[in-house]
């Protein structure tokens, strides 16, 4: 059996034509996983040609972000498309868990020319895969590199730093360390983590290169054997490759993304039974995320903790797909504010969560007590009434039963019988209470 | 002494058949009851010594010589601060605020953790404990003082969409964001409280989002005042300070309240980067003084942040996350115009781990020295505040009426 609502726990919330049951089964909500990518991406970069933009910018001390700003609105146009039109909605949100999880914030770091890419190179492939490699190609795009400070860290005792008299950053070390892997659960010490910074020392972006990206600079590499955790790495680019698959299939790592996934997908206070659950799976397949992501479920919990409080992200994609937001055939044009997908954008930083803007390092949470003060819902109320202004077909009571199935409540189904106009028949859905939940 | 007086004559206000000197002391107990508190969270850890810098201890030059501004007196230098210490120049409103006796820089602090992590310190630094609690400490202040029947959120009110750990907890506390200008009407508004009414999370959420903003917006009266310098936008953070600092002058308003901002965290090339953010930070200060008008005269605003940075720079122009550093107190209240704390040295042995500034004095403490003689605190109430410390409040913070 299934957790009721699987659709929208497990995904994005239904979008009105969708014709998924809203309890899928089992091998329904597995094959969105296990059969590829579906999603395609129009008219965007690379990397490379982010990091190109980003030199020509800086050559010509350019003002505005006039080569970068394209680069970036195709990015959302597209990427939130998806979001609205995905028939994977596990999959991706697998996807944007996984990016929460590793975040890059365009808050510092110089990285919005990239950070689009970033997903799709360095996240998206790789969220079905072994975790370690999840964390290698992460740990070596230059999003990362960049925004974790990673690619000006130097050994000081290397030709580079001895020439230039400067030295570490620990900034992605710590990071990675506590965020990305073990968690302080882990039992790191101070000295390990300037002893993995010295590791990662070298590992950071050549911009001069005709297609430029990540390079390990040998001459910034801080000589010699290192200690972490009580194991030794050897010298130069191989060490930081074997230390990441040493911390990419710890046991304490395991435990960690378990604790992380349960909490996403099942309880805000997860049970240790179902992290314990997870995390010999991970054990078990050597981290196999996909096996690891249909573990959840199977949790012993079952999920009676009780169903996940929506984020503003959650909130915002699942009122545009019930509504039908976006279309396949006419895509958003990365300048159109009116967009749907810029529509989304707009919502995400309205309900105060903007995109790929995390505060700090660890991302957003996912907890409602971070998202259910009284001023976030009545910005959902605000919001919801806006979009909800420009609806001007279908009936509200079937949006509401399609959107949320065997959870909608009579008092909910009332409100909106009795209310005055579409657009407060389809506000009050939004703000009703089990539309705030997943 | 001059406290448990206060303390015990707490709620005596009104009454009105006391003897003559039990009525002047009433009076210092209004004064206690109008008494504002503010709390802004640095988060990110800010380098204390970037932003008072000790320009008079001889170690600092050989520790991070390109860090350093020009010593006061020279062109882009420091601010001066009676001799040994220097202001960041983008704070000048709190070196006027300094000048005239109303800004207390306090050096070397550092709560009672030992954390690098952000995330662990933050919560730390929230909770008041060694450890993560569910209620903040600012919410267990809330909680102490008597009971705001006017202010439909009580005594606390969080600026900004959403309330910190260090103002969550059992006593009811209000948040606000800038209303946008269009929104359901009051009927709607009505329907959707109803509709949520018995929900345990977004009843009481959607109840006081109401109520707030029927408070806010009467007071507020449509557009801030508040402009940027040289006519431009306004930061974000310079909006909530100001509306908080209205909300705050309200006689019947909360009277404790909390904000955020962020851009601390230099790893890298912090000289240039710590400008903005200081400028923000000192802008907001003001716009949230100009705010709170004559009722800044009893207000206390606390800055403070999750730990400091390395002393040393590091490899790439910036500083890691550290141990002590400086936290600010200002307001009217506040027996300003000199620097608190007790200089530890930056001499390699004195440096906490040989990398960072030892702390010398607890956070905590500071805290509990301006609840007590600002807010009248009882000895019981800091218990209940931070319940774990064997603490001795700090003497001499506040301006004596």
């Amino acid at each position: 059996m299934l957790f009721s609502g699987a659709l929208t726990r497990f995904g994005w919330g239904p979008r009105g034509e969708d014709t998924l049951p809203f309890v899928p089964t089992r091998s329904e909500l597995s094959e969105q996983i296990t059969a590829p990518d579906a999603a395609r991406f129009a008219q965007v970069g690379s990397t490379a040609d982010g990091l190109i933009a980003l030199r020509q910018q800086r050559k010509g001390k350019l003002q505005g972000d006039p080569l970068v700003k394209p680069l970036f609105q195709a990015e959302v146009a597209t990427q939130l498309d998806a979001l609205l039109l995905t028939n994977q909605p596990f999959r991706e949100r697998l996807a944007w868990f996984w990016f929460n999880h590793f975040t890059v914030s365009l808050r510092q770091g110089g990285t919005r020319g990239i950070v689009g890419a970033y997903m799709r190179e360095a996240i998206r492939p790789h969220i079905t895969g072994k975790f370690s490699d999840l964390l290698l190609a992460v740990m070596r795009h230059p999003a990362m590199l960049m925004y974790l400070d990673n690619s000006s860290s130097i050994g000081p005792n290397s030709p580079a730093g001895l020439k230039r008299h400067r030295g570490l950053n620990e900034n992605l070390a710590r990071e990675c360390l506590e965020l990305h892997t073990l968690s302080p659960a882990g039992g790191y010490t101070q000295n390990d983590v300037t002893q993995f910074a010295a590791i990662l020392t070298g590992w950071g972006v050549d911009m001069q290169a005709q297609q430029p990206g990540f390079s390990f600079h040998a001459k910034a590499h801080e000589p010699g054997p290192k200690t972490l955790m009580g194991k030794t790495f050897p010298d130069g680019e191989e060490g930081g490759l074997q230390a990441l698959h040493f911390l990419g299939t710890h046991p304490a790592t395991y435990r960690h993304i378990a604790t992380q996934m349960v909490q996403h997908f099942i309880a805000d206070t997860p049970d240790p039974a179902d992290v314990t659950f997870v995390a010999n799976v991970l054990h078990d397949t050597e981290g196999d995320l996909a096996t690891a992501s249909l573990a959840l479920l199977d949790v012993p919990s079952k999920g009676n903790g009780g169903s996940k409080f929506r984020t503003p992200m959650d909130f915002a994609v699942a009122v545009m797909r019930a509504l039908s937001l976006g279309q396949a055939d006419t895509p958003s044009a990365p300048d159109d504010p009116r967009s749907a997908a810029h529509t989304l954008f707009g919502g995400f930083a309205f309900l105060g969560q903007p995109l790929w803007t995390a505060p700090l390092p660890n991302g957003w949470s996912d907890r409602a007590a971070d998202w259910s003060a009284p001023a976030d819902m009545m910005a959902r109320a605000d919001w919801a009434w806006r979009i909800a202004a420009h609806v001007k077909t279908g009936n509200p009571l079937d949006i509401a039963h399609h959107a949320l199935g065997n959870t909608l409540r009579k008092p909910t189904i009332e409100a909106i019988k009795h209310a005055g106009a579409r657009q407060d028949a389809l506000t009050l859905l939004f703000t009703s209470p089990e539309f705030q939940r997943r | 002494m001059m406290l448990s007086r206060r303390t015990a004559l707490l709620g005596l206000t009104s009454s009105w058949a006391l003897g003559r000197s039990a009525l002047a002391v009433a009076g210092t107990a209004t004064s206690v009851q109008q008494s504002r508190f503010v709390v802004v969270i640095l988060r990110g850890a800010l380098d204390g010594l970037a932003a008072v810098t000790p320009y008079g201890d001889v170690s600092l030059v050989s520790l991070r010589r390109d860090l350093l501004l020009p010593d006061p007196a020279q062109p882009g230098g420091l601010l001066d601060l009676g001799g040994f210490y220097g202001l960041h120049p983008a704070l000048s409103g709190l070196h006027d605020l300094y000048a005239n006796g109303q800004m207390l820089p306090v050096h070397a602090v550092a709560g009672h953790y030992r954390s690098r992590s952000h995330f662990e310190a933050q919560d730390y630094l929230e909770s008041g404990a060694d450890r993560r609690l569910n209620s903040g400490w600012l919410n267990r202040v809330a909680a102490c003082l008597p009971v705001n029947h006017a202010a439909p959120d009580g005594n606390g009110l969080a600026m900004g969409l959403t309330v910190p750990l260090l103002l969550r907890g059992p006593a009811r506390v209000g948040s606000y964001a800038p209303p946008s200008s269009q929104h359901p009407d009051q009927i709607l508004y009505s329907q959707i409280a109803a509709l949520n009414a018995a929900d345990p999370v977004t009843g009481p959420a959607f109840r006081n989002g109401l109520k707030a903003r029927g408070f806010s917006e009467a007071t507020l009266d449509g557009t801030s005042p508040v402009q940027g310098k040289n006519g431009q936008k306004p930061s974000a953070f310079s909006v909530l300070a100001d509306a908080a600092g209205r909300m705050l002058a309200v006689p019947t308003g909360p009277r404790l309240a909390a904000l955020e901002i962020g851009g601390w965290d230099t790893h890298a090339g912090q000289k240039g980067r710590l400008n903005a953010p200081l400028r923000q930070l000192d802008d907001g200060l003001t716009a949230l003084r100009m705010g709170l008008g004559p009722t800044w005269a009893n207000t206390v605003i606390l800055v403070m942040t999750e730990f400091g940075r390395t002393v040393h720079m590091n490899g790439t122009g910036g500083t890691d996350h550290g141990t002590a550093t400086v936290a600010f107190l200002l307001g009217g209240a506040v027996k300003g115009g000199h620097v608190g704390g007790v200089w530890p040295g930056l001499k390699q042995i004195q440096l906490f781990e040989n990398r960072d500034l030892a702390p010398t004095t607890d956070l905590r403490a500071v805290v509990s020295g301006v609840l007590r003689d600002h807010l009248g605190l009882s000895q019981a109430a800091l218990v209940s505040v931070f319940p774990q410390i064997p603490f001795s409040p700090e003497n001499g913070l506040i301006r004596q009426a």
